[in-house]
């Protein structure tokens, strides 16, 4: 299990060449998060769904007995929810939301490892042919075949929030 | 104490000091001649001036030394204590928090207009009409050390650890010398046997007969810093007599006592008040003193972090009873009933932990109030009740600015000048008066004052012209009363120098309502104002109504709670198109919690009421089912969440899952906003 640090949570490489991330797969897609921010990986936990809430952070867990939101960027990037497997796991990282450090639980369909990218094998997300938002997203990393999505997390917790307003 | 920051403890340290030296001071301003308060200044400014040169604030322990001296002639009796001192040393104690805060900053202009004032008061008006403290004790002790006194005999022991905590009793000794002839005879009778001697103990006393004319306080002095926690006795050597034999404590007391002509003094632990002074009074602050000694310092967050994990315990333990209720192990089921027990009890002293008085609170408006008169013009009187009343310490926190704007508004607005109040028939001095009390599970505190009241056409006028009613408006008086906490109420006249710390009336029921409680407003015109906030004893755990509504549990606020009933089939049908019961003769709009949660699930047969209220306001709450009471530990939402008004926080329940807090407040003004819909519609 990780527990490191957490710092900044911005999504940016700052003058660093490489990223150690944790990647995991979410609707067949490889994501990854910085691995300072991330504090635990657990097991599917019974939920509390809270009615009323914006979908994306539909439900709370319990957390070492802290009641924390449990977030499912699948439904902030507009792709539909999963049933769980076996697999299934709930990342916990600490954002900061307007100032506030909270601790949020993500859903993931499967945890894969902690590794480094490289600032050489990055590619902004193109601006056409994409299925998501593109402010929903740091940054494309190539690793062999594939892409690794890092997603920009504080955009995705905080601009959905006037977005919902909105709808 | 090892691992802390030693600026850190002093900062700490140097506020209370000064809080200390304040109230000195403030209490001076009505009794000029109290000399226990005399001395508390000194040795306040003593020892800060002290510790301040220890830890590098120089600016500070210079600045300190001339008000120290200035208070030092007081003491002695040559200087007689002025308001005009006890106003310069006042405006000289909020300067050495700047000192303090700011060591490096430029204070040299400020420092000198400081201490001009103050030596002005110290030198020029001696003769206004005050009484020279000194005269009691001038008279007295000279009688006693008259001309008959060949000098001291000094018995002192310093507490085992004092060499720890950076006193050196050799230096203490050589201060002694300093003063006159010494002869010092070391008292080893308390040394242990080699084998159990802590070398970094001190196990010594010292007896020394200190010959010369150096008098009492003198000799006290010496023993300013360690006084609190030594033995210490100070005896004349008479010239005709010995030197009183081998006395300790105990028996000196009572010999005196006795009425013995020993004109012997005994200083024990913190008393360092002459005995001159009025007997009750100075064992009301020995008293007071030795309370203090007994507190412990803890940092809030670590008190957080005990009850956070006292909350898992609770958490934990629901747990464990489930299991062993489940179980037919007798052993595993007793232990778990002594867990039950012992983590109830943990939880409840941990409650009583986080409670402070609110005394905390009022007694920083005392300042406030003082220089509120002095800006003014206006003569108040600042009244306190319910000093003893407590409260949890976050509520202490975060009431502390809108109680300070309160208090500020009633003096600034609501109290008339001297003038004013002559012509209106009232005394001269407007009363301001603070009390708290505890009501159920919620503390009342109110702000009240005899002033002109709140203008309610003014009011009107105001909340018309800013759009905030429709002109014509027909509002309750109450209604009208609580426009003055709405954002952007302020009329132009309202606007002076007192107020507008960037803290309004909006801020104040902000805060309060975020503290789950409520704004209470009453006004005479002529007669003055009260306002009264009513807040929750404690934010950490409520006693909550477990229900269940579809597959979710839910908690409700018990205090909220009036009563529960069953929807019969025939009123719920009825119902169906408008949301009523007819409960007692009066219709209370109900929610269906179902619909409003669209939980998707079938309902129970039987559908369960709660009724809950807020004041005067009810609303039923329609659920699935009753579970029964439950303690719930609040927990808060996050941010990602606070778009969602119906819940005010989350639980955890016995089995490891989350509950949500219904929010009392928002659902029945739902259930208000329904029925207001409803009356409109038909």
């Amino acid at each position: 299990m990780m527990k490191t640090a957490v710092q900044q949570t911005t999504d940016q490489w700052g003058d660093k060449e490489e990223r150690e991330v944790l990647t995991f797969d979410l609707a067949g897609e490889t994501f990854a998060f910085d691995a300072t921010m991330v504090q635990e990986i657990l097991d599917l936990l019974p939920e509390t769904a809270v009615p009323g809430a914006r979908p994306f952070v539909g439900s709370v867990i319990n957390f070492r007995g802290k009641v924390i939101p449990l977030a499912d960027i699948r439904l902030a990037f507009g792709m539909a929810a999963t049933k769980p497997t076996i697999d299934s796991r709930i990342i916990v990282a600490e954002l900061d939301i307007e100032g506030e450090a909270t601790l949020v639980g993500v859903r993931t369909d499967k945890v894969h490892e902690v590794t480094t990218l490289s600032r050489a094998a990055r590619e902004n997300p193109p601006s056409i042919g994409m299925r998501w938002r593109a402010d929903y997203i740091d940054c494309l990393v190539k690793r062999g075949a594939d892409f690794v999505i890092i997603p920009n997390l504080n955009e995705i917790f905080s601009a959905k929030r006037d977005a919902a307003a909105a709808a | 104490m090892s691992d802390t920051d030693p600026i850190a403890v002093f900062l700490t340290e140097a506020a209370e000091l000064l809080e200390q030296i304040e109230i000195g001071l403030l209490d001076l301003t009505h009794r000029l001649d109290d000399k226990d308060q005399i001395d508390a200044v000194f040795r306040g400014l003593h020892t800060l001036k002290g510790s301040g040169a220890m830890f590098g604030f120089d600016a500070l322990a210079a600045f300190t030394h001339h008000c120290e001296t200035a208070f030092d002639r007081v003491r002695k009796g040559d200087v007689p204590a002025s308001q005009e001192l006890v106003a310069a040393v006042l405006a000289a104690q909020d300067h050495m928090k700047a000192l303090i805060e700011a060591p490096h900053g430029d204070h040299d202009d400020k420092s000198s207009t400081l201490l001009g004032s103050l030596h002005a008061a110290v030198n020029g008006s001696g003769n206004s009409a005050v009484i020279s403290p000194a005269e009691p004790e001038a008279t007295a002790p000279a009688k006693q050390d008259g001309s008959d006194r060949a000098g001291w005999t000094v018995r002192f022991r310093l507490p085992a650890n004092a060499m720890a905590n950076g006193t050196n009793p050799l230096g203490l000794l050589d201060e002694l010398r300093d003063l006159g002839d010494c002869r010092i005879t070391v008292d080893k009778s308390k040394l242990p046997p080699l084998d159990s001697l802590n070398p970094s103990d001190i196990h010594l006393g010292w007896t020394v007969e200190l010959l010369g004319d150096a008098d009492r306080t003198a000799v006290e002095d010496v023993f300013i810093f360690v006084m609190d926690e030594m033995e210490l006795s100070i005896e004349p050597i008479l010239r005709e007599t010995k030197p009183v034999a081998e006395a300790d404590v105990g028996t000196a007391a009572a010999a005196a006592a006795a009425d013995v002509p020993i004109p012997a003094q005994v200083i024990a632990a913190r008393s360092a008040t002459p005995a001159a002074a009025p007997a009750p009074q100075s064992a009301a602050t020995e008293q007071k003193q030795a309370k203090a000694a007994e507190n412990v310092r803890v940092p809030a967050e670590r008190l957080d972090e005990l009850m956070d994990r006292v909350g898992e315990l609770v958490i934990a333990q629901s747990r464990l009873s489930q299991l062993a209720d489940a179980s037919i192990e007798i052993q595993l089921r007793a232990v778990s009933e002594d867990i039950e027990r012992l983590s109830g009890e943990l939880r409840d002293t941990m409650m009583v932990l986080r409670m402070m008085p609110v005394a905390s609170l009022f007694g920083r408006f005392r300042r406030l109030v003082h220089d509120l008169s002095r800006e003014t013009g206006k003569v108040i009187e600042l009244e306190t009740e319910g000093e003893t009343t407590e409260v949890d310490k976050t509520v202490i926190d975060r009431l502390a600015d809108p109680l300070v704007h309160l208090v500020r508004n009633s003096i600034d607005h609501g109290l008339e000048t001297p003038d004013e109040r002559r012509a209106a028939g009232k005394p001269e001095a407007g009363h301001v008066r603070l009390s708290a009390r505890q009501s159920g599970g919620e503390v009342i505190i109110t702000v009240k004052d005899d002033g002109r009241g709140i203008n309610r056409e003014r009011v009107r006028a105001k909340a018309e012209s800013s759009g905030l009613i429709q002109p014509g408006a027909a509002l309750s008086d109450q209604e009208l009363l609580q426009l003055i906490f709405q954002p952007g109420f302020s009329t132009a006249q309202q606007i002076t120098s007192l107020s507008g710390r960037g803290v309004g009336m909006d801020v104040v029921k902000k805060t309060v309502e975020a503290l789950r409680g409520a704004i209470e407003v009453t006004s005479t015109p002529g007669n003055g104002s009260e306002i009264a906030l009513r807040i929750p004893l404690t934010l950490a755990i409520i006693d909550g109504l477990l229900v269940r509504i579809g597959t979710g549990a839910y908690v409700i606020p018990l205090s909220a709670v009036e009563e529960c009933l069953e929807l019969s089939p025939e009123t719920d049908l009825r119902s169906r198109g408008r949301s009523f019961i007819s409960l007692r003769d009066s219709l209370v709009p109900f929610i269906r919690l179902r619909e409003l949660f669209n939980t998707r699930t079938e309902p129970d047969p039987f559908q369960k009421i709660v009724v809950i209220s807020t004041g005067s306001e009810r609303v039923g709450l329609v659920v699935d089912q009753i579970i029964g009471d439950h303690q719930t530990v609040i927990k808060s939402l996050s941010k990602l969440h606070h778009d969602v008004a119906t819940f005010s926080g989350a639980t955890i329940l016995g089995d490891g899952s989350v509950a949500l807090i219904l929010d009392v407040a928002h659902l029945v003004a739902a259930g208000q906003q329904q029925e207001a819909q409803l009356r409109a519609a038909g």
